[in-house]
């Protein structure tokens, strides 16, 4: 164990030495091949022009070739890898993408995956909203933030074991040490075992998300609300709109961006979701999405990688159109500069 | 926002009352699993958390001492002693020799089990027996009790999980995966972003809208083909593929788009003139960078980092498909989702694991909360 310490911190120092090195040694090459002092007027010119070249390419280098690794080479292989077989040697055409839509497990991720996009985003947004609109009236709201906010700083799979245990079941009549069926059975109701309950166990996971997530709402828009300019709403005040008309009429539609951002941010979580259903039910009980599908796949009998970047490039399908939007706005806003 | 929409008594409090039931609904559960952590794993199983301040009832199940420990008094067969034995007593509030009404006898009463026999158990734990027949048989009477136990807290949880179920030795190795996974990506991503903020080259907005298409695409796309690129490297070098290393380039590659992208957008806020002046003064763009640039980026370098190391503190997925599930390598994520599944129920051993696991994302979290909330804000309101 002392040498695996030892050996992080090894690595944290050469991993920025050599980073540094890198850095500093390029720059102070591009000086000597092409000096730009203690030469003629126009050479120096020159020089200074083909550094000029170099040596942002020297900056974005390092950056360039590991997301080339990491990120942009296995984009184009897994789509390749789609159209081969299990272990990637042989051509099958469209066969992974055929299987994939007569499957019923697929079948069942894609609708589950439905549901999670119709409700997630749209409960973490809401709640985040209303949170930060009531947090604003009064004065505990900054702690009040700080609780919600806090689950966003907890990994997926401990949010699991904490729902897991809120879910806990005992047969009926006993002491329940669940809370959720500790509540019921307080109140006359039969305990249930919330995690295999056909259809509804989606809802009971996607609580464990909303609970995370909602925290992340609720801080953009408590931002985006504080930049409202406050005219607008003394109007509204003095124009005697009651409170319902001003959050739907006035205040909602001057941060519309920023809702959309949120949405957006979210969705994407959503349709990466992996660790709390494979925490809580592994996909049993109906209750599979796609990525812990595809996890499965990678592994399941020795690893079908065509079957399992299918429903990678699934995943990224739907990806597509945000990515578009972002980089159009980003665009937009770059546009000048 | 200092508009008063609620301006009487009762819809104010009413705005006390709605957030207070948020707060509520949010911190509950995880104080769930905190106070479980810390109590008897006995307690555990016998009464909800939230009563935890409360004594615990439950029933057990004892053996009276065989027939050889008898004694004759009066003409009659008696067995006395206590329950419990030496242990510190508990208090008993029912009491039955049957299984099927444990609590059939409140403690102290005797007790007529027909045939002649009687049997008073008191609070206490000490009981009598008594007979007209002498005992037989080599075990004693089965004896059934409700007793109440005083709440107990304990750290031995903590102490069983860390140092015999193995979440200390995955908690170095989250340590270790996730200190250089922080760290390396902050300088190759500060360089990067200082190109594409103040650099003039062709291809630059080209690349800056690759970066932004990067953001968002998933991890999933990655997996496969690197896997097979590490089993490849692997075994033509003759080297395990599941290591640190490996670990390390991988999550630096997943979070250099978002890193790029954060300190892009803000260190082309820096203001121009500071650029220009110290350019004027021939400095070359490696000495503005040094000596202005990063100084003046250390708040975003710092939200940056907070986000980098949560995200691969909490990460599971990464770890599990590049560092395996099995073995000394496996960090905390992964051992917490293995003992799910084989401590299903040991609900002592899952909550303390558990609450392991997230202790050090909570305090960075409430130590560096503003610098996280501030890398939030940059992150997501302009576009991303």
């Amino acid at each position: 164990m002392a040498a695996q310490i030892f050996s992080a911190i090894t690595v944290i120092i050469v991993g920025v030495g050599g980073c540094v090195a890198y850095f500093w040694g390029a720059n102070k090459l591009v000086d000597i091949i092409f000096p730009s002092r203690g030469v003629a007027g126009a050479a120096a010119i020159d020089n200074l022009r083909r550094q000029g070249m170099i040596r942002p390419w020297l900056f974005v280098g390092p950056a360039m070739i590991i997301l080339t690794i990491y990120l942009i080479y296995p984009v184009v292989e897994t789509l390749r890898l789609s159209f081969l077989d299990r272990g990637g040697a042989n051509f099958v055409g469209f066969a992974n993408y055929e299987w994939a839509l007569g499957d019923r497990e697929f079948r069942t991720s894609i609708l589950n995956n439905i549901i999670w996009l119709a409700v997630v985003p749209a409960a973490c947004t809401f709640l985040g909203l209303i949170i930060a609109v009531l947090t604003d009236k009064i004065w505990w709201g900054t702690i009040a933030k700080s609780l919600i906010f806090l689950p966003l700083a907890i990994s997926f799979v401990g949010a699991s074991v904490i729902w897991k245990f809120i879910y806990e079941y005992r047969g009926a009549g006993q002491t329940q040490i669940g809370l959720l069926n500790a509540i019921i059975q307080y109140f006359g109701g039969q305990p249930q075992v919330w995690i295999s309950l056909p259809f509804w166990n989606n809802f009971f996971l996607m609580i464990i998300l909303i609970w995370i997530q909602t925290g992340f709402a609720m801080v953009i828009l408590s931002s985006a609300l504080r930049g409202i300019p406050e005219e607008t709403l003394e109007a509204a005040v003095i124009d005697g709109a009651n409170p319902f008309q001003i959050f739907w009429k006035i205040m909602v539609p001057q941060i519309w961006g920023t809702i959309a951002v949120v949405w957006t941010t979210i969705t994407i979580l959503v349709l990466k979701v992996f660790d709390i259903v494979l925490t809580m039910t592994n996909g049993q009980w109906n209750s599979q999405v796609l990525a812990n599908l595809m996890f499965d796949w990678m592994f399941r009998g020795g690893g079908d990688f065509g079957r399992g970047a299918t429903i990678a490039i699934i995943i990224m399908i739907a990806v597509i159109p945000i990515m578009v939007w972002n980089i159009r706005q980003a665009n937009k806003e770059t546009g000048g500069h | 926002m200092a508009v008063a929409t609620g301006k009487s008594f009762a819809s104010r409090f009413g705005v006390h009352i709605a957030v207070f039931i948020f707060v509520a609904i949010w911190t509950i559960p995880t104080l769930g699993i905190l106070v479980s952590s810390l109590r008897d794993k006995d307690q555990i199983i016998a009464s909800g958390w939230w009563n935890s301040f409360a004594s615990s009832t439950q029933t057990e199940a004892g053996r009276l001492p065989p027939a050889s420990a008898q004694v004759e008094k009066d003409g009659k067969f008696v067995l006395e002693g206590n329950i419990f034995g030496e242990d510190a007593a508990r208090d008993i509030s029912a009491f039955g020799v049957k299984s099927a009404a444990p609590t059939q006898y409140p403690a102290g009463t005797t007790a007529d089990l027909g045939d002649g026999e009687t049997l008073q158990l008191n609070a206490d734990g000490s009981f009598v027996m008594t007979s007209t027949k002498p005992f037989e048989g080599m075990r004693g009477q089965r004896v059934y009790y409700a007793s109440s136990a005083p709440p107990k807290f304990t750290t031995d949880n903590y102490n069983t999980v860390l140092f015999s179920e193995g979440i200390g030795r995955s908690f170095i190795n989250s340590l270790t995966v996730t200190i250089p996974a922080t760290v390396i990506p902050i300088l190759i991503a500060a360089f990067a972003a200082y190109a594409l903020a103040w650099m003039r080259f062709p291809g630059r907005a080209l690349l800056i809208a690759v970066i932004i298409g990067l953001l968002v695409v998933p991890l999933q796309m990655s997996l496969i083909p690197l896997l097979k690129l590490y089993n490849g490297v692997g075994s033509f070098f003759g080297v395990p593929s599941k290591t640190y290393l490996g670990i390390w380039l991988a999550h630096t590659g997943f979070g250099l788009p978002f890193a790029i992208y954060l300190l892009r957008s803000y260190i082309a806020g820096l203001p121009r003139e500071i650029m220009e002046s110290a350019r004027i003064d021939g400095a070359s763009d490696f000495e503005i960078f040094v000596k202005i640039v990063l100084p003046l980026s250390f708040p975003v370098l710092a939200s940056f980092a907070i986000f980098q190391f949560l995200w691969v503190w909490n990460d599971l997925l990464v770890a599990m498909v590049f560092l395996g599930t099995e073995g000394d390598q496996i960090v905390l994520t992964a051992k917490l989702n293995a003992l799910l599944g084989s401590r299903g129920g040991d609900w002592e051993i899952l909550t303390t694991s558990a609450f392991i696991t997230i202790v050090v994302p909570l305090i960075v979290f409430f130590s560096l909360q503003r610098y996280f909330v501030r890398g939030l804000l940059a992150g997501s309101v302009k576009g991303g």
